[in-house]
């Protein structure tokens, strides 16, 4: 394979704010932070102290639950109140199903797996996160292969605040995070 | 000046057709791939996806579609030789595929497809390797007939920080 390292082929919108003499700003998608779980498995991880400076954010990361699989939450600003909802459409291989929550304390973004081994993808956008005018709407894409069992998870979901999210906590609906569990947050500029 | 945690690994566009492309020497540097592969196949069949030539029955897939037809559809596949990442067609199609954390030595590997049919296919997968080596190589399959002439395979690095 031939790599290509030429800086202008890197992924960003450099053209649009490519200035003659002046540096090409790359940095359209930005990791922010990661976490990644230790031997003991720990029943949250939180980001917070988020920058305002990006337009929407994403998580990406791998996740296994300690236990058994179990529901994939989120929450925002340490909001515990019952603002959130979120909707769910699921295939696991045999059959399709939706589901829905309303006046949640979390949004909730699939199941993930217990399973030894057997890691979940994860990829959460957070949409106009730092806008002050808006509710926040999150969409995510949450998945888990078994070897002859599994699921595959597209869910939506709903914050009704106008806050800036200024931190995220991640969840599980049951148990905890495994060892490997790996989350990392990125910001991307518009 | 901030640099971006996404760049471009390597981009090519097929001059001939081609049953099977591999992209090698994939630097470690990164922490997730994002395989993006736009264009069209000579029949209409399965895409499928293999890690380090390994060729043994270490992959399944789970997913989930809708044909705009007969309505949302789900399926798996289990002890294979490779794993499902789009449904190729003589029209218009892309799909991406996202290994996430690829080049770990401790875990599994799971994979996120998104494929899309122009015409009338959408579907979501999930695919898996069981194998904890890091990944090094990827191969993309048409399963029957090959990717056709003018077909983009652009593969991306993100970056996590440590």
């Amino acid at each position: 394979m031939t790599l290509r390292y030429d800086s202008r082929s890197r992924v960003s919108t450099y053209t649009q704010s490519w200035v003659s003499n002046a540096d090409p700003d790359f940095g359209v998608f930005e990791s922010i932070a990661t976490t990644t779980v230790g031997a003991s498995a720990v029943s949250e991880i939180i980001f917070s102290s988020i920058p305002a400076n990006y337009k929407h954010l994403q998580v990406r990361g791998i996740i296994r639950n300690s236990v058994t699989e179990g529901n994939f939450r989120i929450q925002f600003n340490s909001d515990t109140a019952a603002n959130y909802s979120h909707h769910q459409l699921t295939g696991d291989g045999s059959a399709t199903a939706s589901f829905a929550g309303s006046s949640q304390s979390y949004i909730t973004s699939g199941n993930f797996s217990g399973v030894s081994g057997i890691f979940t993808g994860v990829i959460l956008d957070i949409l106009d996160y730092a806008d002050t005018n808006k509710f926040k709407t999150t969409r995510s894409h949450t998945s888990f292969d078994r070897n002859g069992a599994g699921s595959v998870y597209f869910n939506s979901g709903n914050w009704r605040s106008s806050s800036a999210i200024t931190s995220i906590r991640l969840f599980a609906g049951n148990d905890a995070f495994a060892q490997y569990s790996s989350l990392a947050l990125y910001g991307i500029k518009a | 000046m901030a640099v971006s945690a996404y760049e471009v690994i390597s981009t090519q566009t097929l001059s001939t057709t081609a049953a099977t492309v591999t992209l090698s020497s994939i630097p470690q540097t990164y922490t997730d791939l994002v395989l993006v592969l736009r264009g069209t196949s000579t029949v209409d069949d399965t895409i499928m996806m293999q890690f380090n030539s390994d060729t043994g029955s270490n992959y399944s897939w789970t997913q989930f579609g809708a044909d705009g037809g007969s309505g949302v559809f789900s399926s798996r596949g289990s002890g294979l030789t490779s794993f499902r990442i789009g449904y190729g067609n003589t029209g218009q199609g892309s799909h991406i595929t996202q290994v996430i954390n690829y080049s770990n030595a401790t875990t599994f590997k799971t994979s996120l497809s998104r494929s899309n049919k122009g015409a009338d296919d959408v579907r979501a997968i999930v695919g898996l390797w069981r194998n904890t080596n890091a990944i090094t190589s990827l191969t993309i399959i048409q399963t029957s007939g090959s990717f056709a002439t003018g077909t983009t395979i652009s593969l991306y690095g993100i970056k996590a920080s440590a």
